[in-house]
């Protein structure tokens, strides 16, 4: 391993973990909500890209767990705790949430981003996990960047420009 | 209900032979508005996972200016139409006749983005409506909404409703090339048409495929 890391990437409704000197990162969120989660005195942190609030909402046999906030989270805090990482110790950084489009609509999948975000709230809630920073909400696509070092949250925007949370 | 495991590569055909006969009309009408040529072909219709359709699109980063429409009516499902972001300038700065137009400077000026989005509902219009004269379903677009941001960040918007039922979409995507310009600058536009999986039962009845 050299010291300059390499970049792990989560893809869509995907899941995984990092450790330093590498960095995570998910890349074009816009209504999906990326969670990182980390304890302070480890350099080994997950991130999780969330697409929808419940499990229940998915209507298939087997599903892909890293898509729910839900099932999402509580794998995330799993996979963590074999890494050897207490779930009280945990820390979370949250983005994304935002909603793209502007319509007169009210269907309730046009609020799919604000909902994303309540329901990720609701959980990291449950496991007693507080969130130290978040960037959640506007109508802008984000980039998000982990660094397991330093535990920034690196948020790129088009219009924005980029910030460390 | 038709999906995943039932589609096969002949129902895929059928749906690229869809996909040819919304993209002659659309190019038509770009051709007509523009005055130049363009040409629109199916390159491909495929059954992806979310994140290539992502790379589909040109990686989940890079910058489009997107248009986002329901479809409503005997077949339900979403469209997109993303141009790179200096292709939709260029193609705003020729329409209102301003050559100074920006999609990229923040504040976009409402007559450009009003053109766009009269664009998006032009294209696709002529472009659904020659699905539904072929297939005699009925096909509604709702107004289309605009935005110019990351693909990736557009287009998993129009996944949230299928991402109940799957994790792959299948995807008829429509290449727009425009004519006459060097090949590195002739950047390609795409309209996405993802039908709800419930709408294939309907097209493929429609079209008399089992």
């Amino acid at each position: 391993m050299n010291a300059q890391g390499q970049i792990v990437k989560v893809g869509i409704a995907d899941m995984n973990i990092a450790k330093a000197p590498d960095k995570i990162r998910t890349s074009g969120l816009g209504s999906c909500v990326g969670v990182v989660l980390y304890d302070e005195r480890s350099t080994t942190v997950g991130m999780v890209h969330v697409m929808l609030p419940d499990s229940s909402l998915g209507r298939t046999e087997t599903i892909n767990i890293a898509k729910f906030a839900d099932t999402g989270i509580t794998a995330m805090v799993e996979q963590l705790k074999i890494e050897g990482i207490q779930s009280y110790k945990l820390k979370a950084k949250i983005a994304g949430g935002a909603q793209m489009f502007q319509f007169s609509s009210t269907r309730d999948t046009m609020r799919i981003g604000p909902r994303n975000v309540e329901a990720v709230k609701e959980y990291l809630k449950k496991y007693s996990i507080p969130i130290l920073a978040e960037d959640t909400g506007g109508n802008s696509g984000r980039t998000i960047e982990f660094d397991p070092t330093t535990k920034l949250l690196n948020i790129r925007t088009v219009n924005q420009g980029v910030r460390n949370i | 209900m038709m999906y995943d495991s039932k589609i096969t590569s002949m129902h895929l055909d059928v749906l690229k032979e869809i996909g040819n006969i919304g993209a002659a009309h659309a190019a038509t009408a770009l051709s007509t508005l523009l005055n130049k040529k363009i040409d629109m072909k199916v390159p491909k219709v495929e059954m992806v996972s979310f994140d290539d359709m992502m790379d589909l699109a040109g990686g989940p980063e890079s910058v489009v200016a997107g248009i986002y429409l329901r479809i409503e009516g005997d077949v339900t499902g979403s469209m997109f139409f993303v141009l790179p972001v200096e292709q939709a300038n260029r193609f705003i700065r020729r329409l209102v006749q301003d050559e100074t137009f920006d999609f990229q400077t923040g504040e976009v000026s409402e007559i450009g983005a009003s053109a766009m989005q009269e664009l998006g509902n032009i294209l696709s219009g002529s472009y659904l409506s020659a699905l539904s004269d072929f297939t005699r379903l009925k096909i509604y677009p709702t107004v289309p909404a605009l935005s110019v941001d990351m693909v990736g960040a557009i287009i998993s918007f129009g996944l949230v409703e299928l991402s109940h039922i799957s994790d792959y979409v299948i995807v008829i995507d429509t290449a727009i090339i425009e004519e006459d310009v060097p090949n590195e600058e002739s950047v390609k536009g795409h309209f996405f048409l993802l039908p709800d999986p419930e709408s294939f039962d309907a097209i493929f009845k429609a079209l008399g495929v089992n």
